[in-house]
């Protein structure tokens, strides 16, 4: 019997279910160190307020708390004080100075700048022990005027949340070419423009954050257990800027993540807090957030109010665009902030059309709310949802088809590579044969009688459709240093051929819950030829992989996978001359296929692991042309971006009594390039659409004018649940990512991408006998009632 | 210390706790069943459902004490001495109806016992609304649904082929 296909292209069970599933997951809080300490902090219930006293007396004299540290500990701390979070990007204003970067301090010092920032630890023997220290603490806050929103932030009499930060203003930057717009403007037939809000979201991944500083008295070394996207990031922002600690000190180990979604990609505040402490108590400090304070200290995500103008030709040909858009960072900045809503977002408003001119102005305020960071697709979500849900206000005021006015406007599939008018070149894609799948899958042409059916049942039924792009595949590091990014983003991977022809791979990419242990080992399968249940891949702790950038902006894959490929082409590479050597034939006679090394038209051939074996057994041996060993690490820096971009069509109904919309359909057409195990990608596009729909229908961060978040619990902030999903019907239709070698685009955020206009212009297709043009998210039942009942029907209902 | 006795996957133990510590706490730190996990402090997400006598419950919302004599399944009590696994867990792998695992014990617990209480059959719908306590972020629920389509048969001792007919 042959072995069942395990390579590239097969929808392989996931290695990693089995300890999933039998409860042997590894997480952070899993983790118990002896002699462990644990750790609560205390957190500002104000949004903006001056400290004048913190009393520690009674919390430091509580039964089993060891120690309380404010910031003010951190200041004066024995050897260096502890620097602030750092911000890896630096965004740059219209005039050329660089933006505002407040401090942003690890425990508050001297104000506190939203409800949740961390005033300070209690570290005791048990949990409940420094819960109930924390209890003691007498903090004494005086309340400070109160910026609670981005309309607040801009007010000409507003608070300032930093005094650093006049007008609260971190940055007034822009992409693109007035000039040409205005002129575009001037001489077009029509202008269509909308307001839009793109709601503010928490990410909510079921893992609470979680850290545990260890601290080796004996070596010296610390050892950080986070729940982190990207340990090596972790332990380079850490070490060098908060801690003073250098990397051959510092381990930061990443086991199982239970979800990130971008909210663990950064450095936080505990993260250090816990390390610093386990040195300074010279024992371990675990801290595990509890729900409420995932709410109020992960950063959250989107938050923008934009207004969106394109100026058209009568046919319904965009001349140009031009975006304002504000908005919010939070209190202070966290890690990527502030170039998700400048180069993660501006950059991609051309979308799937050849606008030839764009314009866009994005101001970024601070705010006393929980600080703002990226949120599954960062920046592209909010683009997309711009540009899909004006496209439909264009058909909306024209009378136009939305899918001839989508059409026409499209870049053609032979126009690649494509420059866009905002700075990327789009290397490949058919938005022409995403939406043609999409319309048939879906049913488009029938849906007129689905509406009329619906009606018979007294529900309003629409259809939406949107035609996205996204780039991810982050990124090419010239370029993005050149835009402001303090790192590189490149991905490394160490392959390993063990003697006996088992292969470990150390892949600085990290899995929480995108099956990298599945499909990169996938890879290998298909390259080396080395059976799937013998190969194991390694992530996530610093000392074990070399290094790396970690996963988020659907890198893992496209960039992380092509390091692979090119590690496991120098493995190839000196295979073959240990081949050559051992089969006594030119090297340039040696082929590699399905794992075996083979002099060209001969049947004399030796396996991978025959020459993995004589590398590390160099007994007969040209050793002294090549070294021992069959181990190669690469580092591959993409070239461009990769170019996901697909048409998600989705239909509704809406129950005229109380407002509620429910999902009916939903179908995905998405273009991703390669696809490794289509059973994840699929389930990677069904968990992105859930997402959108979430945003589009149910989620809202929702501060109330005095700075306090009403929805701060599962009770209050309205995650998807079972019942308010539909089936998801997903397919692909590829084109292949030109630069890099495993033509992979990347799959993990089309879904909450593309799935937010669909939704909406689905809504808006249903109230289309109420006058509606434009409906903000989330569009709630309470929201869609309101709408029902003060917009007369332009007809009579039957 | 309150003392409290109980069996857990098979197994007794007593253990001096806290009063107000929680069953899951119980589970997760006195008794090193890490695989119940804790997702939310409102009783929300499910994360840390349990079996008790049979019943699925959120160990979060339970003290450790009120399990006196009671018998807990776990996740870690599902699979057979011989690493087989519970149809659920199986069906749960099959249909990729996991991601990052993180709610996949509580998931797993609440669906056995949706399951085993519908011996009549379960549709879709009633599938989503037997599952509206628990949360997942990474699924959209649409595999986590065909997963506990798949089981049913199986633990109702029926072919999926027979099921079908």
């Amino acid at each position: 019997m042959n072995a069942p296909f395990e390579g590239i292209g097969a929808s392989v069970r996931r290695k990693e279910d089995l300890r999933f599933l039998t409860g042997r997951g590894h997480y952070v809080d899993d983790i118990n160190r002896p002699h462990q300490l644990h750790a609560v902090i205390a957190r500002s219930d104000r949004p903006h307020a001056r400290i004048n006293a913190i009393n520690t007396a009674a919390a430091k004299a509580a039964p089993g708390v060891v120690a309380v540290f404010t910031g003010a500990d951190l200041l004066t701390a024995a050897g260096a004080p502890i620097g602030g979070l750092p911000c890896g990007w630096q965004i740059h204003n219209k005039d050329g100075s660089p933006m505002a970067e407040p401090k942003h301090p690890v425990l508050a010092e001297g104000k506190v700048r939203h409800v949740g920032d961390p005033i300070a630890v209690v570290i005791a023997e048990t949990k409940q022990q420094a819960r109930d220290g924390a209890e003691l603490l007498a903090i004494e806050l005086e309340d400070l005027p109160v910026v609670a929103n981005l309309h607040d932030a801009v007010r000409p009499d507003a608070a300032l949340v930093h005094d650093s930060a006049p007008g609260n203003l971190c940055y007034d930057w822009h992409l693109g070419d007035a000039e040409a717009v205005a002129a575009a403007f001037a001489r077009a037939d029509r202008v269509v423009s909308l307001d839009l809000t793109n709601n503010r979201l928490i990410p909510n991944a079921m893992e609470p954050r979680a850290a545990i500083g260890d601290y080796d008295p004996s070596s010296g070394d610390y050892t950080l257990y986070t729940t982190s996207q990207n340990p090596h990031v972790i332990r380079l922002l850490m070490g060098a800027f908060v801690l003073g600690l250098p990397e051959h000190r510092l381990r930061v180990v990443a086991p199982d993540v239970g979800g990130g979604f971008g909210s663990k990609i950064y450095h936080y505040a505990e993260e250090a807090i816990v390390t610093w402490a386990a040195g300074k108590l010279r024992r371990p400090v675990k801290w595990t957030a509890e729900r409420s304070e995932s709410f109020l200290s992960d950063a959250h995500g989107r938050d923008h109010v934009s207004t969106a103008e394109v100026a058209l030709d009568k046919d319904g040909t965009f001349l140009a665009l031009k975006v304002r858009t504000l908005c919010n960072m939070g209190a202070y900045l966290s890690t990527f902030a502030p170039c998700v809503p400048t180069y993660l977002y501006a950059t991609l408003l051309a979308g799937v059309y050849k606008t030839p001119a764009i314009y866009a102005e994005v101001k970024a305020v601070f705010t006393n709310t929980v600080p703002v960071d990226a949120y599954r697709g960062a920046g592209r979500p909010e683009a997309a949802f711009l540009l899909e849900r004006l496209v439909d206000a264009v058909c909306h005021d024209t009378g136009l088809d939305r899918i001839a006015v989508r059409r026409r406007n499209f870049i053609p599939r032979d126009a690649f590579p494509y420059q866009t008018p905002v700075a990327l070149q789009y290397d490949s894609g058919d938005y022409e044969a995403t939406l043609n799948a999409a319309l048939k899958v879906s049913d488009w042409a029938g849906f007129e009688a689905r509406r009329a059916e619906a009606a018979q049942r007294g529900k309003l039924r629409g259809i939406g459709v949107s035609t996205y792009l996204e780039a991810c595949g982050i990124a090419p590091s010239k370029v993005v240093g050149s835009l402001g990014a303090r790192a590189g983003l490149y991905e490394v991977a160490n392959v390993r051929v063990h003697p006996t022809g088992s292969v470990t791979v150390f892949t600085g990419t990290h899995s929480h819950g995108q099956g990298h242990e599945t499909t990169l080992a996938q890879l290998v399968c298909d390259q080396l030829g080395v059976p799937f249940d013998q190969v194991d891949i390694v992530h996530g702790d610093t000392a074990k992989i070399p290094f790396g950038m970690g996963t988020y902006g659907s890198r893992s894959l496209a960039v992380g996978g092509s390091a692979m490929v090119k590690a496991m082409d120098k493995v190839i590479t000196k295979g073959k001359k240990i081949a050559a050597h051992l089969l006594e034939a030119a090297v340039d006679d040696i082929e590699f296929k399905d794992g075996k090394f083979t002099v060209a038209g001969t049947d004399r051939s030796k396996t991978l692991g025959e020459i993995a074996l004589t590398a590390y057994v160099p007994h007969n041996y040209p050793i002294e042309e090549i070294e021992p060993g069959l181990d190669e690490t690469a580092f591959y820096d993409p070239a461009n971006f990769t170019f996901p971009g697909g048409c998600h069509v989705c239909e509704v109904e809406i129950d005229r009594d109380t407002g509620a919309v429910s999902v009916v359909n939903f179908t995905a057409v998405d273009d991703v390039g390669r696809v490794v195990n289509p059973m994840i990608v699929e389930g990677q596009v069904q968990g992105g659409i859930a997402q959108g729909i979430g945003q589009a229908l149910l989620e809202n961060a929702a501060y109330d004018s005095s700075g306090q978040l009403l929805s701060a619990s599962f009770m209050d902030y309205t995650m998807p649940r079972a019942q308010d999903l539909p089936n998801i019907t997903v397919a692909t239709e590829n084109t292949m990512c030109t630069h890099n070698p495993l033509g992979s685009k990347g799959c993990g955020e089309v879904g909450a991408i593309g799935s937010p206009p669909a939704v909406i212009n689905a809504v808006v297709d249903a109230l289309r006998d109420y006058d509606v043009r434009h409906v903000d998210m989330p569009a709630t039942a309470g929201k869609i009632w309101s709408i029902i009942q003060s917009n007369r029907p332009r007809m009579a209902a039957e | 210390m309150p003392q409290v006795s109980l069996t857990v996957n098979g197994k007794h133990a007593t253990v001096e706790v806290e009063g107000r510590t929680l069953l899951v706490e119980l589970l997760r730190e006195k008794l090193g069943l890490t695989g119940t996990h804790v997702g939310c402090d409102t009783s929300q997400c499910g994360a840390c459902v349990v079996q008790v006598n049979d019943i699925s419950v959120k160990s979060c919302t339970m003290l450790a004490v009120q399990a006196e004599g009671a018998s807990v399944t776990t996740i870690e009590g599902l699979a057979a001495a011989d690493g087989t696994l519970h149809p659920m867990q199986a069906m749960f792998r099959e249909h990729h109806a996991l991601q990052c695992g993180f709610c996949t014990p509580g998931m797993v617990m609440s669906a056995i016992d949706l399951v085993q209480s519908h011996p009549e059959g379960l549709t879709e719908e009633a599938i989503r609304h037997g599952l509206e306590g628990n949360l997942c972020r990474c699924t959209g629920y649409h595999n986590i649904v065909k997963a506990v389509a798949a089981a049913w048969p199986l633990m109702h001792g029926q072919t999926q082929a027979a099921a079908a007919e």
